[in-house]
């Protein structure tokens, strides 16, 4: 029924049956952890100390304790915002778009991809509540009567559409996320032995047995989601980035601003997942899922999405000169020659020369490489939106009110604080739940695999092993 | 309390599994159900399985998602309470539409995903009636229901025939 491309290289190598990738996923959820999660783990959740405190300080003291001044009210915050945002796209284009696209390849990476994008988007909601100030009224950003002492709320606002977005995007991915784990629970559910988890994961796995019936609708839910959470997906980052275009600021008044934003955005999470990925098959021994061949589809991902932010850079440099208008001209001039140039030349550096190193075929496939140039297109794309937010905003309509922007220790304490929830989240789940999604690796075992699996081919009618008739010469 | 007895099928191939499906259902034995750690492509039209009406659910609650979202924003911001914001219309429209989008989003795909789970009856439970637990490891396993009078050594020559590595009996109390 399938036929099968005798040029492509297999996505589960080492000759793995059924059972192996059950036993090879199973074994890190039912074993003591190992000593680098232990580590990985203590790391973290230093770093969520710091988290912790500089929120304490944040909310004890107040918004004072940041940067920000009258001129640049927003920095750090929305730039941390949007970074770990963008993360998170990555996640919802392999689990979603890719399977739309019928890629093969996301099987064994969209379950830890997913996770990223939650709890990414976690992270990411840490800021606008922060700079609430007063988080304990955020339910204000809610449509609730004037009887809370506010009129309705504003529909015009990008900041409202983003309320709505964000949220709407983390519950989505949640959901999409837990629907995908629930087979893979009754897996470890069926193995579990001690008492505890046999009951945990038999919640989990809510009552799900495998059904031929349940696969089918599991599988319309999974089809249908997709088609939901890709538009989603899209809007999210469109949103985000209106934040900016729809004000009349310099710099961020551009039609570019959401098809670059979403761009980036897919960017900076592939370069996430890639070094999530590279850790994590090392760390749990994952090579024959997560192979070279993976690797290289993420970097001609990264490729292509960083080719379009660099053109999207000098299409900006391109109309600001073409507009006329010389505030707009001044804005681009200062990003690149103005007291933030070290800023603008390190975005331009990681984003846009760095990926062009993926050209190469052996750099592609090399894994030092590509985490070296994963963790440099984070940094570049952090720099990004620093560039975008504070340049446009250091230089006021007003020369009087021109002024430079340090970050405090409270503000790097929530950044890396925020990195430090992320990773204990993460390894969290990737002790406890299965990494990489079993059930879709298997269902594409019998034609990714490189044996064949049909043990009578003689008697099989649905075929889809590669045999002698299928050859091309 | 009653209980039911099954004969199970385990087979360790999807293929020769979809074989052995037609090959039961051509004589004339029902199948209660099949299990499989993976969902299996083409196993709907050999059981029958008709294709699901979810996607209809997800169309309408969108569609609630949508009705809902313009209803509250024009109400709020059209009679409710009516400002001039940005010397914008009361209503208007244009801005409206983000929120309506992820609104629609946010009832089709919590709708679908509710009405899967109720009708497939997943929730939360410590028992589960898994019929052999390795359907969910790397075996495949037909379900076909007894009644009074069935011909056990008939069916088990049946299914092994068509290639099934095990025949057992379940019973299965409910």
């Amino acid at each position: 029924m399938q036929h099968v491309s005798p040029i492509r290289e297999p996505l589960v190598t080492g000759g793995k049956t059924y059972a192996d990738i059950t036993e090879d996923v199973c074994r890190q959820v039912e074993a003591k952890p190992n000593v680098r999660w232990m580590m990985g783990l203590g790391v973290s959740l230093v770093l969520l100390g710091v988290f912790i405190y500089s929120v304490y300080r944040t909310l004890w003291f107040g918004i004072g304790e940041w940067g920000l001044n009258k001129t640049v009210g927003w920095a750090w915050d929305i730039t941390n915002f949007v970074w770990w945002v963008g993360i998170g796209h990555a996640g919802t284009l392999i689990s979603a778009i890719l399977l739309l696209f019928r890629q093969k390849w996301r099987t064994s990476i969209n379950r830890a991809a997913e996770a990223m994008t939650i709890f990414a988007v976690i992270c990411a909601a840490m800021f606008p509540v922060l700079h609430m100030g007063r988080p304990w009224l955020a339910y204000w950003v809610l449509p609730l009567p004037n009887t809370f002492g506010s009129l309705w709320v504003n529909f015009n606002s990008p900041l409202l559409w983003d309320v709505f977005a964000i949220s709407t995007y983390f519950s989505v991915s949640l959901v999409f996320w837990y629907i995908g784990l629930i087979p893979d629970f009754a897996t470890i559910r069926d193995r579990a032995t001690g008492p505890i988890a046999r009951r945990a994961y038999a919640i989990l796995s809510m009552n799900w047995t495998g059904s031929a019936k349940h696969w089918s609708r599991y599988e319309t839910v999974s089809l249908i989601l997709a088609g939901l959470a890709t538009p989603l997906v899209l809007s999210v980052h469109t949103i985000v980035s209106m934040d900016f275009a729809t004000s009349v600021i310099p710099g961020w008044h551009t039609t570019i601003f959401p098809p670059y934003f979403v761009a980036g955005a897919i960017f900076s999470g592939f370069a996430m997942v890639l070094t999530l990925m590279i850790i994590t098959r090392k760390t749990f021994k994952l090579e024959d899922y997560i192979t070279l061949e993976h690797v290289e589809s993420m970097n001609k991902v990264i490729t292509l999405t960083g080719s379009i932010v660099g053109v999207a850079y000098i299409t900006e440099f391109f109309i600001a000169w073409y507009s006329g208008v010389e505030y707009e001209q001044y804005a681009f001039i200062n990003r690149a020659t103005g007291p933030y140039w070290w800023a603008y030349w390190s975005m331009m550096t990681c984003n846009v020369i760095t990926p062009q190193l993926f050209w190469f075929r052996s750099i592609r496939r090399s894994l030092t490489a590509t985490f070296i140039i994963s963790i440099f297109v984070n940094i570049g794309m952090w720099f990004e939106r620093f560039v975008i937010i504070v340049t446009s905003l250091h230089r006021d309509f007003l020369p009087s009110s021109w002024v430079m922007f340090s970050p405090t220790s409270i503000d790097v304490g929530i950044y890396v604080g925020t990195i430090g929830l992320f990773f204990t989240l993460f390894l969290l789940f990737a002790k406890f739940f299965p990494v990489v999604n079993m059930a879709e690796v298997k269902s594409i075992l019998k034609s990714s695999s490189g044996v064949s699996h049909t043990l009578n081919p003689g008697a099989s009618l649905h075929g889809t092993a590669p045999n002698n008739s299928h050859k091309h010469d | 309390m009653t209980s039911k007895k099954y004969i199970l099928g385990v087979f360790n191939d999807e293929d020769v599994l979809l074989n052995a499906i037609e090959k039961t259902r051509a004589a004339g034995t029902k199948i209660y159900d099949v299990f499989s750690p993976y969902p299996i492509h083409g196993i709907d039209d050999v059981l029958g399985i008709q294709r699901s009406r979810l996607p209809i659910v997800a169309f309408f609650c969108g569609l609630c998602g949508t009705s809902f979202a313009l209803w509250m924003q024009i109400y709020m911001l059209g009679f409710d309470w009516p400002m001039i914001i940005g010397g914008k219309p009361h209503i208007a429209l244009p801005s409206f539409i983000p929120v309506t989008f992820e609104l629609t989003v946010l009832f089709a795909a919590f709708g679908m995903v509710i009405t899967f789970f109720i009708i497939s009856g997943l929730r939360p439970t410590l028992k589960v009636p898994v019929m052999d637990v390795r359907s969910t490891d790397d075996k495949y396993v037909m379900a076909i229901e007894l009644k009074e009078g069935t011909d056990i050594s008939k069916l088990n020559d049946l299914l092994r025939s068509n290639g099934a590595i095990e025949v057992n009996e379940k019973e299965v109390v409910k």
